[in-house]
């Protein structure tokens, strides 16, 4: 701000003093002529300046950024001319431990009137909230970018990285550690992130053990910048380190590591402010990093445990093509009440049992009970010759275990012969599976049983069934036929229409066949919900099968 | 079938190419895998049999399949060959790709996608060429895409969609995955021949082939920032009209309402067969998801397209196309409160209205 003093009026009498209007301004006012003599000053000035009496130098008694001023103002000492205050223009500076605007104005008679105003509180307070400001942008942009992943290794790339690039010259997270092996990340100035696992006892970086085991952090004045150990530096930390901070992060209960920040020689040590707010930021960093932890063991422990609930990966045996497709109701799942199964023959010429079924119910509790069934199942093979043997003695087990729910399924028992391929097909309750010929005809296996689980007493019909190449038997669960939408949104995806795209099917593949199928079935639901949908086919193939040579064997291609 | 020579290996196979075309057409999948075997021995580069031999001949599988000269059988039959073959290709020795410690690269098809062989070949492309590829397939929902991502924190996701009508469902995909920090680089015939599609939906990359998206891969992709308030809105402030989320919540009744009301403008529906109306209730079904997403990304183009290629597709299937034009009218009637939708359809109708005896070429992707 420029101030026009030849636009001022008059302030005062020459040496007015104490007995003038100024003399009792609540705010120091130093008088001085223009060859830089003090003319007078007031009470609250002579506090200030206790030594500034009238006939001293201005230069002698007032710090120099004020005698520098009024020398320019008058022209005495020319202004440089790149840098600094104007004629006329306000000035600041330092007074002791406080700081102070002066603002001149001029007297009639030719003198510079000084007021100084202290604006030390504001100053104080401006700088605060602009820090304030800062650190919560900091903070905000922090957790966002925190918040955004629950991949551990992730978060801690992101820890290291707002940390090198706000609060330090580098950063290193080091997780907690097994043994001697520290696991590191660094962020050095360059922004580069790199992983590296060390064999070092983290005793020698003083506060470390501390941090890592959870304890109040160790003030980083404690900490002696020639003590950091070499493996805590990253690779493009140019010069000496010059202090260090060492903060815990904490988790939830168990510390989730530990954050190093260094800063060069070059750089200010860290403030206690500093400090305090790098704890604030370990803190959000430290949860983030705990849910992602606690996610990735979780994780880990819903595929440990859903892995035999998943559908398995079907494939060919001993010349006969299955394959399956499985899509659960809820987007989110991976598992219903759907199942399917093929056990394959031990060798040639035996048969292979394939079963699907449909446990009463949808996701992880309907699962659970498909889990048991398969299982049972699976203990039941050796009885597989006969169907109602079996599935008697898995109603038995269902109707004695705690479950309530029923199920249905459809088997069969498969083994190629001569090319052709025969099924003993027998439905417990379930849609009986549709076969596809060679010509595109559709037809239903002709078997039908009771559900199990529900009643004491259950029979079934087992139907014989001969696929030529190309043929498919199809088994699929209600989910596919009760499928709703359609372009007018309300129809049933219904069994005329699952024939009549059969028929458009023949000599197709067996996982063409499937995926055929659950592709209309999808489109057909379009954005609308659904129930569990299963498909197995079994396919007589065309050709030599191409699974037959399976990826390990060396060399040429053949049947 | 020439499509142009990329490596220097794809000059010699050519004759392969119609061999490989004839035996896929076939369904005879032992020909086929020892036509891709010798071509593997000829080249010695797996890359350039994926993409010079197996890529021309699925791309020429689709288009027959969209001009309607293969069968929905013959077009299943074959991409299930080619699959297998390359199942069997991957596991030779000479194909042996990806480092344990290569970057980690997901690829995935976008919710509703069934086409997964596009994706499938990038997937072996980035693994012949180091990368740790974990290949989710076809039809994949976001919320097992997410939480794949958050289990493996991969540097990068590839998205790959080739119908257009899937549009709305990848930019979800696009914003959570960016979401999670992780960024996505589109590819497929869904996102417009020039990616203009991809770029509308803020996807971070965008690639028109394997060889281009494993560059791009290569030179790698910046880490998205952090989300703002509304990212669908961010990216396409026209949404805020919501002319494509009312057409989208209401396509059944749309559908509905034409069908009835086309009875008396289209004289020959009335002795159309069951079968007939319930394919032009599909055919409309498909018309509105079209429009719908000619909004959802504000380009017209994407349903003038859309609408000449069914008009050639009816005429191919002995339907007459003459039926596209009342259709059309009766939707911007239902329409007539939504400028977008009413200016999109007029557009529509007048390049109908200047259509010329169709030209055998593939369309913009047919509604499967």
């Amino acid at each position: 701000m420029l101030v026009d003093i030849s636009q001022q009026p008059s302030a005062g009498p020459r040496g007015a003093g104490a007995g003038a209007t100024w003399g009792s301004a609540p705010c120091p006012v130093v008088v001085a002529d223009p060859s830089g003599g003090v003319v007078g000053t007031n009470a609250a000035a002579a506090v200030l300046f206790p030594d500034a009496t009238a006939g001293t130098w201005l230069r002698d008694v007032v710090p120099a950024w004020i005698a520098d001023a009024h020398a320019r103002l008058r022209g005495i000492v020319p202004a440089p001319r790149t840098a600094g205050p104007g004629p006329g223009t306000i000035v600041h500076g330092t007074v002791g431990d406080r700081t102070f605007e002066a603002h001149p104005t001029p007297t009639g008679d030719g003198d510079v009137m000084w007021w100084l105003l202290d604006d030390t509180d504001r100053r104080l307070a401006e700088d605060a909230l602009r820090t304030e400001r800062e650190r919560a942008a900091f903070l905000a942009g922090a957790s966002s970018a925190l918040l955004s992943s629950l991949n551990l290794e992730r978060c801690m790339e992101v820890t290291a990285e707002l940390a090198a690039q706000h609060l330090a010259d580098a950063a290193v997270i080091v997780a907690p550690p097994r043994g001697r092996k520290v696991r590191l990340t660094f962020c050095g100035p360059d922004g580069e992130v790199v992983h590296r696992t060390v064999q070092d006892d983290v005793r020698h970086l003083p506060g470390l053990a501390e941090a890592l085991r959870g304890f109040p952090p160790v003030p980083s004045r404690w900490i002696d910048p020639a003590a950091v150990p070499a493996w805590a530096v990253p690779e493009g930390f140019t010069g000496p380190v010059g202090s260090a901070v060492v903060t815990p992060l904490p988790g939830h209960g168990v510390p989730a590591g530990a954050l190093i920040l260094l800063r060069s020689g070059r750089h200010t040590a860290f403030t206690e402010s500093e400090e305090i707010f790098a704890r604030l930021f370990a803190s959000r960093a430290g949860a983030a990093m705990s849910a992602a932890r606690m996610y990735a063991e979780q994780a880990a422990i819903t595929a440990t445990l859903m892995r035999e609930l998943l559908p398995p990966r079907l494939h060919a045996v001993h010349g006969v093509e299955f394959a399956g497709r499985y899509r659960p109701a809820g987007m989110a799942e991976r598992v219903g009440g759907d199942f399917y199964d093929v056990h394959p023959a031990a060798e040639e010429g035996q048969e292979t049992l394939v079963v699907l079924g449909d446990v009463c119910g949808k996701g992880l509790e309907a699962a659970v009970l498909t889990g048991k069934i398969r299982n049972t199942v699976q203990a039941l093979l050796p009885l597989a010759e006969d169907h109602q043997r079996l599935l008697g003695l898995l109603n038995g087990a269902l109707m004695n275990s705690h479950h309530t729910r029923f199920a249905t399924l459809a088997m069969a028992s498969v083994v190629r012969r001569a090319g052709v391929v025969r099924l003993r097909v027998t439905s417990a309750g379930h849609p009986a599976p549709l076969i596809v010929r060679a010509d595109g005809t559709v037809e239903q296996a002709r078997t039908r049983g009771t559900l199990i689980g529900a009643f004491w007493d259950v029979s079934s019909t087992t139907a014989q069934v001969e696929l030529a190449p190309g043929e498919t038997c199809l088994f699929f669960t209600d989910g596919i036929t009760e499928a709703r939408g359609g372009p007018l949104g309300d129809e049933y995806f219904g069994l005329p229409r699952l024939e009549s795209a059969l028929a458009r099917c023949a000599g197709m593949p067996a996982e063409a066949v499937v995926e055929h199928v659950q592709m209309l079935a999808a489109q057909w639901v379009g954005r609308g919900g659904h129930d569990d949908m299963a498909t197995v086919a079994v396919t007589a193939p065309h050709h030599a099968h191409l699974s037959a040579v399976n990826g390990h064997t060396r060399g040429r291609y053949t049947a | 079938m020439t499509p142009p020579a990329k490596s220097p290996g794809a000059v010699a196979l050519g004759p392969a190419r119609d061999l490989l075309w004839s035996a896929v057409r076939g369904g005879d999948e032992h020909r086929a895998a020892t036509i891709v075997v010798d071509a593997l021995e000829t080249t010695a580069d797996a890359e350039t049999v994926l993409l010079d031999l197996i890529a021309p001949v699925q791309a020429k599988v689709g288009a027959e399949w969209a001009a309607n000269r293969l069968t929905v059988a013959q077009e299943h039959t074959a991409t299930a060959i080619h699959e297998r073959v390359i199942a069997v290709l991957a596991h030779r020795p000479e194909c042996r790709g990806g480092t344990p410690d290569g970057p980690r690269v997901t690829v995935a098809c976008v919710d509703g996608e069934w086409h997964a062989l596009p994706a499938r070949l990038l997937a072996e492309v980035l693994r012949l060429r180091g990368w740790r590829v974990d290949f989710l397939g076809s039809h994949v929902p976001t919320p097992h895409l997410i939480a794949h991502l958050h289990q493996t924190g991969p540097r990068a996701v590839a998205l790959s969609s080739s119908i257009p009508t899937h549009l709305p469902t990848a930019h979800m995909a696009v914003t959570a995955c960016q979401a999670a920090g992780v960024p996505v680089i589109a590819g497929g015939a869904a996102f417009g021949p020039d990616g203009r599609y991809a770029r509308a939906l803020g996807a971070d990359g965008w690639a028109p082939d394997a060889r281009s998206a494993a560059a791009v891969l290569a030179r790698g992709l910046d880490r998205p920032g952090p989300p703002g308030v509304d990212r669908g809105l961010d990216d396409l402030p026209h949404l805020a009209d919501q002319e494509y989320t009312i057409v989208a919540a209401t396509t059944h009744q749309l559908v509905k309402q034409t069908l009835a009301d086309l009875e008396d403008r289209f004289e020959p529906l009335r002795g159309y067969t069951e079968r007939q109306r319930r394919h032009t209730a599909e055919d409309l079904a498909h018309i509105v998801e079209y429009l719908a997403t000619s909004l959802y990304v504000a380009d017209e183009d994407l349903f003038t397209r859309f609408i000449l290629w069914t008009a050639d597709i009816l005429t191919a299937r002995g339907v007459p196309a003459r039926g596209l034009d009342p259709a059309l009218d009766l939707l911007a009637l239902q329409l007539k409160d939504f400028p977008r939708a009413c200016h999109t359809l007029a557009r529509a109708r007048e390049a109908l209205g200047h259509r010329t005896p169709p030209p055998k070429t593939p369309g913009p992707g047919k509604p499967a």
